[in-house]
């Protein structure tokens, strides 16, 4: 059965073919460490570089946004601050002139209705004195026509009505 | 098919022997189909990574980014994840040797050539050889030789009394067995799978010229079972080759191990 056997045990290299693979895999191993993976392993360094270094570049360009968010933030907060005090400042302003406006409205309404009163009260006098006069005669005529006689003496008859009045007015404020 | 016609039981090499694994040269002693095959392992490996390689950018292209996963699957898959953060330092001779095997063995299952050269003992030996002479040189380096072979040798925490029999083990089973079971293993898969294709295939033809119509139809199966083994043997070819790789690693993760 195993006849070839007897040209070359399997177990027995050859040595020619020992030679042959010690040189073969010694140029393969040493283009390919020559030319090849020092290449790739440079390759990779600067892969691992550029995307290490654009990671670096990105936290950066992160905590600067950042800042400039809280820069923006803070001022806006200033801002808002502000615009609030001068919103209070134009309240006030607008209350104290409206208070003004109102003192000043107040006052001409009261000077207004102090000159209405007065000339009120002038007519009033001016009427009641007018009607004194006219009721004294008014009165004195419906007498004597009443009673038919003349009331001459104009002395009395001047006594008569004023006493008649002063009743009228003290029963009026009663 | 025509061929099968002509071909008669007697036309047939039966049974597959070892004289199978030992052509005619080509041109005597130094060019055989096997050294031919693997120089062109040899330059087919080198112009797989140049042209890969050519105009390498840091944003790879396809054909780029193939180079670097074989290179990248060794180095981080093997050498950094067997020996560790000094593994890279190992990766170019790792990746080398894993290229090498794998193109030569899967040379048993390429039409014309169907033959691996590592099934002549001589590749595996040669490769065994320099990674023992690899994992020994690390370890020596690093620790002096004392010291290397005396970690090799004395297990610690072990009793006095067992010494004189554990050193003898210790000292064979990694000075002198490691290059053997390295080779045999490589050696072996690849002898044996030519073989079985050789049986199966051969088989088939004898069974199917065989007259009987029973046998035929046997040896249809006896071809169905050749394709699937082909199959297997490519998985085996690339498996050799990684399994080679990584005992090789381990070997030397061993040697350059602070205490073990």
């Amino acid at each position: 059965m195993f006849l070839a056997a007897e040209e070359h045990h399997p177990l027995l290299p050859i040595w020619q073919e020992i030679v042959i693979g010690l040189v073969a895999f010694g140029v393969l191993a040493w283009v390919l460490m020559k030319f090849v993976f020092p290449k790739m392993d440079q390759m990779y360094e600067a892969r691992v570089d550029a995307i290490e270094g654009g990671l670096l570049r990105a936290e950066k360009a992160q905590a600067e946004a950042n800042e400039l968010l809280n820069q923006y933030k803070a001022q806006l907060a200033e801002a808002r601050t502000e615009a609030a005090r001068i919103r209070d400042e134009a309240r006030a302003d607008a209350e104290g002139i409206r208070q003004d406006v109102l003192a000043k409205a107040r006052e001409e309404s009261d000077r207004i209705i102090a000159a209405g009163k007065d000339q009120l009260a002038g007519e009033r006098q001016s009427i009641v004195r007018e009607l004194r006069t006219e009721m004294g005669t008014l009165a004195v005529d419906l007498a004597g026509k009443i009673v038919g006689e003349s009331l001459a003496d104009e002395t009395r008859r001047k006594g008569t009505v004023e006493r008649f009045l002063a009743d009228l007015e003290t029963a009026g404020a009663k | 098919m025509s061929q099968l016609a002509t071909l008669t039981t007697s036309d047939i090499p039966w049974p597959p022997s070892t004289g199978d694994f030992f052509l005619p040269d080509v041109a005597g002693p130094w060019i055989t189909k096997f050294t031919i095959l693997v120089w062109l392992a040899v330059a087919l490996i080198i112009a797989f990574f140049m042209l890969t390689q050519r105009n390498a950018k840091i944003v790879p292209s396809k054909s780029q980014w193939l180079g670097e996963s074989v290179y990248g699957f060794v180095r981080d898959g093997v050498a950094k994840d067997v020996i560790g953060h000094d593994g890279a330092k190992f990766a170019p001779y790792l990746t080398t040797l894993f290229c090498f095997i794998a193109v030569t063995n899967i040379y048993s299952i390429i039409p014309t050539a169907q033959i691996s050269p590592n099934s002549h003992i001589a590749f595996p030996i040669v490769l065994a050889v320099i990674s023992w002479v690899i994992f020994n040189v690390v370890g020596i380096r690093k620790h002096g030789f004392g010291h290397y072979v005396k970690m090799n040798l004395v297990p610690p925490g072990v009793p006095k009394l067992l010494l004189p029999l554990l050193i003898p083990i210790e000292f064979i089973s990694t000075f002198l067995l490691r290059p053997v079971t390295l080779s045999v293993r490589l050696f072996a898969n690849m002898f044996a799978g030519h073989l079985i294709l050789l049986v199966f295939t051969l088989g088939g033809f004898l069974l199917v010229g065989s007259g009987n119509i029973g046998l035929a139809v046997a040896g249809v199966i006896s071809w169905g079972m050749a394709i699937a083994l082909t199959i297997f043997e490519a998985a085996i070819a690339l498996l050799q080759a990684y399994v080679f790789v990584m005992l090789s690693a381990s070997y030397i993760a061993g040697a350059i191990a602070d205490e073990h």
